[in-house]
């Protein structure tokens, strides 16, 4: 075990997946020489050299057309859009070409590539470059769906997304980069669609993606500790393919589901797993499903309001203690 | 901008001597073969056995089979929802595109696509778009492949007038150089995006060709009416492509006979303009220059009955094709066949 950062363990999985196969390689702005704006993939330029780590232009829908004409032709790139909410210049690319060529011609073309991109809030960077653009992604047949919330799984999703035959949208939480965890030695993949049960509890059941996880397992402590409330966390992971059985599960013990989501409110991945729940396990339920979320508004930049938006610990607290007492 | 015509045209005199017979009959057949199929497809809709809609390239045929017949095998094609005829050039099967058309069984993709999506990978004719101007950008990813995989393959990209006022003709002419890729952009100009003409909301009179210089290409604008002139800039432009000379983009002009699709009759058009064209159309002006070459009159008949006789072997066969078992439209979201998306 090392401990790496989240974002030493973005470079450690490209890392991994360019040394095992020569086809897979990476393209984004700043990508190569400066390693990142966010410093995500330092040393690869170094170590791959710059026919398989290149720089583009600022020109984000012939960075993800590159991306796909190169998977649809036998390699199996990893593209960077910078900032999640840079997809809204680009979703072409995304929503109409990558996401349903594999379907409209009879399976003929397969796309075995991944966006990786930073995405949500907490660095007070305002709201074009903030989002949480998560279930935009989740919307859209076609597309995989992944939200890491810890070094190891940085590395292993990363990794198993690479090896995906299917395009992978990857979500890194911008404000997470500079967090540490323990990342196995050696190879590590961790499969796509399988959520991770942190912790378990009898009497409620929190499902969290991203940087909502680390927040949800705070609360769980503050619950128990100072409540006497024994709450499950699930860290979701993967929106698509979604482990809807795991969640079930955990569910179906402690009777109460509450969501942590950092996307807007209206058509959140939260609303999906509430509608599974509310469908497929109704009568096993004891009170409302209750979905915490940034509110229907745009994020702010001052620290105090874009906290205010965001669900925080306390809020979980609050509204797991008013659900459970 | 018309000494640029001139001088390109003035240019290709020489290597379009240099034309063997074999090639020029191929160069005509395969226009026929187009203009043929296009034609039932015409019909078809008006027999309501083709739904939808369908973007015909009638008239621009000399385009699509000038440079089918200069690309090698294994080059790629990218091209537009107005694509028949490029996918007709690749070799694929008439049964199979009119098949897509009428969405039964026997089509490419089983009725998946549609017309505007004919793709087969098979004769690495990589897809046919809808959105304009998003392939520009996917050919030169598939020529950054190419050479990556240290093959001599070639993208060639067609697409038309409208496309370069999209982002993405520029972000893909950019990146293509500054990358310098084996790929070729081919506009077809053909005087209208959809119902507007294109001078209308163009800055430039040549929209392909005069934007060539701000990306430090050659302005290369042609007379995509005549099959040999597309012939010989397609093999010049592959040439180059291939020994690393980076990317092209040619402008040529030419005309569609109809409108934009099948809703538009193409009404707004001027009465002299079409008649003017129509003269030019490329079918008729080749036979006669091969008749002035001393091909002989039955050679060519028997090209277009040939064509004929294929059009409606494969309008019969496609017609008799049972519809598409309906499980198909659940499957192939994803690389395992399947659609699931949970657990």
């Amino acid at each position: 075990m090392a401990e790496l950062t989240y974002r030493e363990a973005v470079a450690a999985g490209i890392a991994q997946e360019m040394r095992r196969d020569p086809n897979v390689v990476l393209i984004g702005e700043d990508v190569a020489r400066a390693g990142g704006v966010f410093k995500a993939t330092v040393g690869l330029l170094d170590e791959f050299g710059p026919e398989r780590v290149r720089d583009t232009p600022i020109s984000e829908q012939a960075i993800l057309g590159a991306a796909m004409g190169a998977a649809m032709t036998g390699l199996r790139p990893i593209a960077e859009i910078m900032f999640s909410d840079f997809f809204a210049v680009c979703w072409d690319i995304v929503a109409n070409e990558i996401a349903k060529t594999r379907y409209m011609t009879d399976g003929q073309v397969t796309l075995p590539l991944v966006i990786r991109s930073g995405n949500g809030g907490g660095s007070r960077f305002g709201a074009q470059h903030s989002q949480s653009v998560e279930n935009w992604a989740m919307a859209v047949p076609g597309l995989k769906v992944v939200a890491p919330a810890y070094p190891a799984d940085v590395k292993g999703l990363l990794a198993a997304a690479v090896r995906d035959e299917d395009p992978v949208l990857f979500f890194e939480q911008k404000s997470l980069y500079a967090t540490k965890g323990e990342v196995p030695d050696g190879e590590h993949v961790v499969p796509l669609g399988k959520a991770n049960v942190l912790r378990r509890g009898d009497d409620v059941t929190i499902a969290a993606l991203a940087l909502m996880v680390p927040r949800a397992m705070q609360a769980a402590e503050i619950l128990e500790k100072e409540h006497g409330i024994r709450a499950t966390v699930v860290d979701v992971r993967s929106l698509v393919p979604l482990d809807t059985q795991t969640i079930l599960e955990e569910v179906a013990h402690t009777g109460r589901l509450v969501t942590v989501e950092e996307n807007p409110r209206l058509c959140g991945w939260g609303a999906e797993i509430a509608s599974i729940v509310a469908e497929e396990l109704f009568w096993d339920l004891d009170g409302p499903i209750v979905r915490i979320t940034t509110p229907h508004v745009p994020l702010a930049a001052a620290d105090n309001l874009e906290d205010a938006q965001i669900p925080s610990v306390d809020k979980i607290v609050a509204r797991v203690r008013e659900l459970v007492d | 901008m018309d000494a640029i015509l001139t001088n390109t045209t003035a240019a290709l005199r020489e290597p379009r001597a240099a034309i063997d017979r074999e090639t020029r009959l191929t160069l005509y057949r395969r226009m026929v073969e187009c203009r043929y199929l296009e034609k039932r497809a015409h019909d078809l809709f008006l027999q309501n056995l083709i739904k939808g809609t369908s973007h015909l390239g009638l008239g621009q045929e000399a385009v699509a089979a000038g440079f089918g017949v200069a690309m090698r095998p294994t080059d790629y094609t990218f091209c537009t929802y107005r694509g028949h005829n490029h996918t007709l050039v690749r070799g694929v099967s008439m049964t199979k595109i009119l098949g897509e058309l009428m969405g039964n069984s026997s089509g490419l993709m089983r009725g998946k696509g549609g017309s505007m999506h004919l793709t087969s990978v098979e004769h690495h004719m990589m897809g046919s778009y809808a959105i304009v101007g998003a392939h520009l950008t996917i050919a030169a990813g598939a020529a950054w492949s190419a050479r990556y995989r240290g093959t001599d393959q070639v993208a060639v990209c067609f697409f038309g007038d409208g496309a370069t006022n999209i982002g993405t003709f520029h972000e893909a002419l950019n990146l293509a150089v500054v990358w310098k890729l084996p790929v070729v952009f081919v506009c077809e100009n053909n005087r209208y995006m959809e119902y507007t003409a294109i001078h209308e909301v163009t800055a430039v009179e040549h929209p392909a060709a005069d934007r060539a210089s701000a990306y430090g290409l050659e302005p290369i604008l042609i007379d995509g009416n005549d099959v040999d002139v597309v012939y010989t800039t397609a093999l010049r432009a592959l040439d180059a492509a291939r020994r690393g000379g980076g990317p092209s983009l040619i402008e040529a002009e030419t005309y569609r006979h109809g409108g934009h699709s099948r809703a538009d009759p193409g009404k707004y058009r001027p009465e002299d303009e079409v008649k003017e064209w129509l003269a030019k159309d490329p079918i008729p002006r080749y036979r006669q220059r091969l008749l002035d070459l001393g091909i002989d009159e039955e050679t060519l008949v028997s090209i277009e009955a040939e064509a004929q006789r294929k059009v409606d072997e494969a309008t019969e066969e496609a017609r008799r094709a049972p519809p598409s078992d309906e499980r198909i439209a659940f499957e192939n979201v994803w690389a395992d066949g399947g659609a699931a998306w949970r657990n």
